[in-house]
């Protein structure tokens, strides 16, 4: 009863963040906003007893992307969103198209701990009853991570290591002249 | 905003607790909820408010471009260093079993090993990233 009282509110506040982010036109506002509506998500993600999720969607989402997004908007001169006044119809079809299609693929999801889903019926039961005796590890997020799925984790960090190194060619790091004072 | 007073404070006083809480988070991961990944966040995050509060020629003072550089890759390959590791002594790539006595005992070795070269990669990438970011806006300013 609780959790489902939490979870209404949780969604009500998302609701208001993502028509405040639609509506507002400061880019500053919109960044703060993000990282409201990305701590929402993570508190939601900890009501639905995945904190290993909400950890990431904190201090990634809310975190180190709004750090991200403030340089960036540090580095650009626009502030503002020009607003768009006219009614655009392509854009109307395509966005009630796409919700049409997210509406329908929602009724596939399983419901959260629905032990007969098709995702759960594969590998889960062999992680679960026996997770704990082949690692040794008691958090089975950790060990379904860094064991069982050891290859995919080893891809994600490459992932990331790539995106480095992508940011940094791209972006550069141009040798700043040394000005007069730092050579004096 | 270097001359902040209570932004100053605050920083001193958080940045240890939040980089205290990463190793936690990393190396307790085992136990409760977090990771590699999570931690490296974590430690970015607390270094990264440093570097806001106390200007960025300070912060790379303390961790240098180069060494994230450096770090960033030893990340990457300690993780496939430690699946080569399980290859040479026998078991198939990343099957840490075979890397202590017991298999449990290896499987405890290799999470943490990898665990640990998640955490490295991801914290020097972010921290990367963000000085790559903040030393074009030092530039154009």
């Amino acid at each position: 009863m609780i959790d489902q009282v939490i979870t209404l509110s949780l969604l009500v506040f998302l609701t208001i963040t993502a028509i405040t982010l639609v509506r507002t036109e400061g880019l500053l506002t919109m960044v703060m906003v993000f990282a409201v509506y990305s701590f929402l998500m993570a508190t939601l993600f900890v009501v639905m007893d995945a904190p290993d999720v909400a950890f990431t969607e904190a201090a990634v989402g809310s975190g180190i992307s709004t750090v991200l997004m403030l340089v960036t908007l540090s580095l650009t001169k626009t502030r503002y969103e020009k607003p768009v006044r006219k009614l655009q119809w392509r854009a109307l079809v395509m966005v009630t198209a796409m919700g049409c299609a997210i509406l329908y693929g929602i009724s596939d999801i399983a419901a959260p701990g629905d032990g007969n889903a098709p995702v759960n019926v594969h590998v889960a039961d062999h992680y679960i009853a026996h997770g704990q005796n082949e690692t040794g590890v008691p958090n089975l997020v950790t060990a379904v991570l860094a064991s069982y799925r050891g290859f995919d984790t080893l891809g994600e960090t490459v992932v990331i290591f790539t995106a480095g190194i992508g940011v940094m060619l791209l972006l550069g790091r141009r040798r700043r002249p040394v000005t007069a004072e730092e050579s004096a | 905003m270097k001359d902040n007073l209570i932004l100053r404070i605050l920083a001193k006083l958080l940045v240890p607790l939040i980089i205290l809480f990463a190793f936690y988070v990393q190396f307790h991961g085992d136990y409760s909820p977090g990771g590699g990944f999570q931690a490296g966040v974590i430690f970015s995050a607390g270094f990264i408010l440093y570097a806001l509060v106390f200007g960025l020629d300070t912060a790379e003072a303390i961790i240098p471009f180069k060494l994230l550089r450096w770090i960033a890759s030893l990340g990457v390959l300690l993780y496939a260093g430690t699946g080569v590791a399980g290859l040479l002594l026998g078991g198939n790539f990343l099957n840490y079993s075979v890397l202590a006595n017991t298999p449990l005992s290896g499987q405890h070795v290799g999470i943490i090993l990898v665990e640990f070269g998640v955490g490295m990669t991801v914290a020097a990438v972010m921290l990367l990233i963000f000085y790559t970011f903040a030393s074009r806006a030092r530039e154009s300013a």
